[in-house]
């Protein structure tokens, strides 16, 4: 771009070789690259706290675990718990529901997983899912007294009918994936701390 | 408008000549502020406030729409959310900061934009719809920052938007509606802060377009210059581009380096520790200002101690207050001098530098003082300097002064010849 500035004002701009060195760089390029590619990288810079603003604020990250007492849940009850504003669906099973999940051979299935791989070890009977349809995030039914759960007993999401089993396995419909698990362990017996 | 000698944009690959056929967008920016506007040699460092008045613009509104994202103007919640903001939201404090700094920094840009008009008499013909827009922006910018200062709703907040709405009041006969259909109740609260928020995120884009008018009008005639004389060659101008995007580029990053320290390390200094207390509609702050930009005008508007024929001091405070910026809607009118810089005016000079300058600072100290003595007298004296500069020193000073000689044109006030004016070709008056 300097280069204009020579041709179009001749009483000011030296000679085209003014300020060059030895090996044909002029000084000015140098300048112009400098500046550009300072300002450059400072502007890059400017964007990542303007992207960072949009994500999660610390009130948000800091109500981002929940702790929840299991121990009045019967077999065969489910309660519903909030985690990050999304519900959560705690489930007990009975013997009975415990069997047809383990009946069921995992391999066949649309995303194979085990009833032992979804649990925790020694609370096998204690199934623990968000209630967010993987399909596009519609609440199943099921959780509570009443409700409608499916063709394979566990729960059934009304939005596009996706049909999941009493371990919150897939059957049947679009979802793609099972019931998702969250990170969460037993801080007790009867507590669960998710998150 | 651009100069016969103007280069021309020529598109060279096929993705140009496909735009400039359909929306001659590059050949419009091209034109502005490239290598195709011709801009006057001799520019100095204070033509660099106009640029940088647009960067604090831009910053201004993306700070902003990042904060109205965090924020909440509710009365209940508003000084919570502005908290939220400082404590909470990733990079919330900076975002805010540099928004509450910026507004600061908008101002200084623009009052020496301002100060280089009035000394460079920027105003006179043929530029003065340039500063008929300039002193709208002004305006504009004044109730933006005014709106924008009631949203965290601390305690300067608060009595702020009692105090400048009260200003309404002092209109005879409706004043009182007015101010209660301004506020929408008796006091501040939570109508008064809602609309305040959605005009405080309207203004801006009101100003952009005002700004883009602005620019519209000064590229008709082209920019003025120090010596205030009329390019009249080629040889008196340099393309934009490279030479004033560089020399403005240059003034940003000057500009920046105050600004980043502000904004990093005296973040506050510019604001009232009041105002980091919620506000409380039963109790006033002891000492209660403005922020600073707002202090000559403040000043006037309490020099008005005693009712002055039939107007009581009240409404005269605020007459005085407003026409004190709407004179400058008629400056070009009220300084007839053919001359335009200052340079070459040596009365003008006089009572620009001992007179308007001086009654100005005086006016900011006052207006961020208490309402005592001897700040009290001190304004009302200034005020009167003010307005008797503007309405009578001016013209007279116009009619009566000798000016000294002008160059011949730009070329030859910087290289002290031009071959032209010494053959006598284009021998027009200088001015």
């Amino acid at each position: 771009m300097a280069d204009t500035a020579a041709t179009a004002i001749p009483d000011t701009a030296g000679p085209e070789t003014a300020g060059e060195t030895g090996d044909g760089v002029r000084r000015r390029d140098f300048l112009d690259i400098a500046a550009v590619s300072a300002a450059g990288i400072g502007g890059l810079a400017v964007l990542y706290p303007l992207i960072s603003q949009m994500a999660p604020s610390k009130d948000v990250l800091a109500a981002s675990t929940t702790e929840v007492d299991v121990s009045a849940i019967q077999p065969g009850q489910a309660i519903k718990a909030v985690f990050r504003k999304q519900p959560l669906f705690v489930r007990r099973l009975t013997p009975a529901e415990v069997e047809a999940a383990n009946a069921t051979p995992a391999g066949t299935l649309r995303d194979p997983q085990s009833l032992a791989e979804r649990t925790k070890e020694g609370h096998e009977d204690m199934l623990v899912t968000m209630g967010v349809c993987t399909h596009l995030g519609c609440v199943p039914l099921g959780a509570a007294e009443g409700e409608v759960k499916g063709e394979f007993g566990g729960y059934f999401c009304p939005c596009h009918g996706s049909h999941y089993d009493t371990a919150g396995r897939i059957r049947k419909g679009p979802a793609p994936t099972n019931l998702e698990v969250p990170e969460y362990e037993f801080t007790s017996d009867t507590v669960i701390r998710v998150g | 408008m651009s100069f016969p000698w103007a280069k021309e944009y020529t598109p060279t690959n096929g993705v140009a000549k496909f735009l400039d056929e359909k929306l001659p967008l590059p050949r419009l920016v091209y034109n502005a502020v490239g290598a195709g506007y011709p801009v006057p040699r001799n520019l100095s460092y204070f033509w660099n406030f106009g640029v940088l008045a647009g960067f604090f613009l831009v910053l201004q509104i993306v700070t902003g729409v990042v904060l109205a994202m965090h924020y909440a103007a509710n009365a209940q919640v508003a000084f919570a959310t502005t908290e939220h903001i400082m404590r909470d939201v990733n990079w919330g404090w900076l975002m805010r900061y540099a928004h509450a700094n910026g507004a600061s920094f908008f101002f200084i840009v623009v009052y020496l934009h301002i100060f280089r008009g009035f000394y460079y008499s920027s105003y006179k013909a043929p530029r003065e719809m340039i500063w008929l827009l300039g002193v709208t922006i002004f305006l504009l910018m004044m109730a933006t920052a005014f709106m924008g200062y009631v949203l965290p709703w601390g305690q300067m907040s608060f009595w702020g938007a009692k105090v400048i709405t009260g200003l309404f009041g002092a209109i005879p006969l409706v004043g009182e509606p007015i101010q209660v259909w301004l506020l929408g109740g008796y006091a501040p609260d939570n109508a008064a802060l809602n609309r305040f928020f959605s005009l405080h995120f309207l203004l801006p884009f009101v100003i952009a377009g005002c700004v883009i008018l602005h620019i519209w009008a000064l590229h008709i005639p082209g920019s003025s210059n120090p010596t205030g004389v009329e390019i009249k060659s080629e040889s008196d101008t340099l393309p934009f581009h490279p030479y004033y995007t560089v020399k403005d580029g240059f003034g940003l990053g000057v500009a920046l380096l105050f600004f980043m320290t502000m904004v990093f390390f005296l973040p506050n200094a510019l604001g009232h520790p009041d105002n980091y207390i919620e506000a409380n509609p039963l109790s006033t702050p002891a000492h209660i200002v403005p922020e600073w930009y707002f202090w000559p005008f403040y000043a006037i508007l309490r020099a008005f101690t005693a009712d002055f024929l039939f107007i009581p001091a009240k409404l005269m405070g605020v007459l005085a207050m407003f026409a004190a910026i709407l004179v400058w809607f008629i400056l070009p009118w009220l300084d007839k001098s053919p001359v335009r810089s200052g340079h070459y005016r040596p009365l003008f000079r006089k009572f620009f530098w001992f007179g308007l300058i001086p009654a100005m600072i005086v006016l900011f100290i006052c207006g961020g003082a208490p309402a005592e003595e001897p700040y009290v007298m001190l304004s009302q004296i200034a005020t009167a300097y003010y307005f008797l500069h503007f309405l009578v020193i001016l013209p007279i000073v116009s009619q009566v002064e000798q000016p000294e000689p002008l160059p011949y044109s730009i070329t030859e006030a910087v290289l002290g010849s031009d071959k032209k004016a010494v053959l006598g070709e284009n021998a027009t008056p200088a001015v």
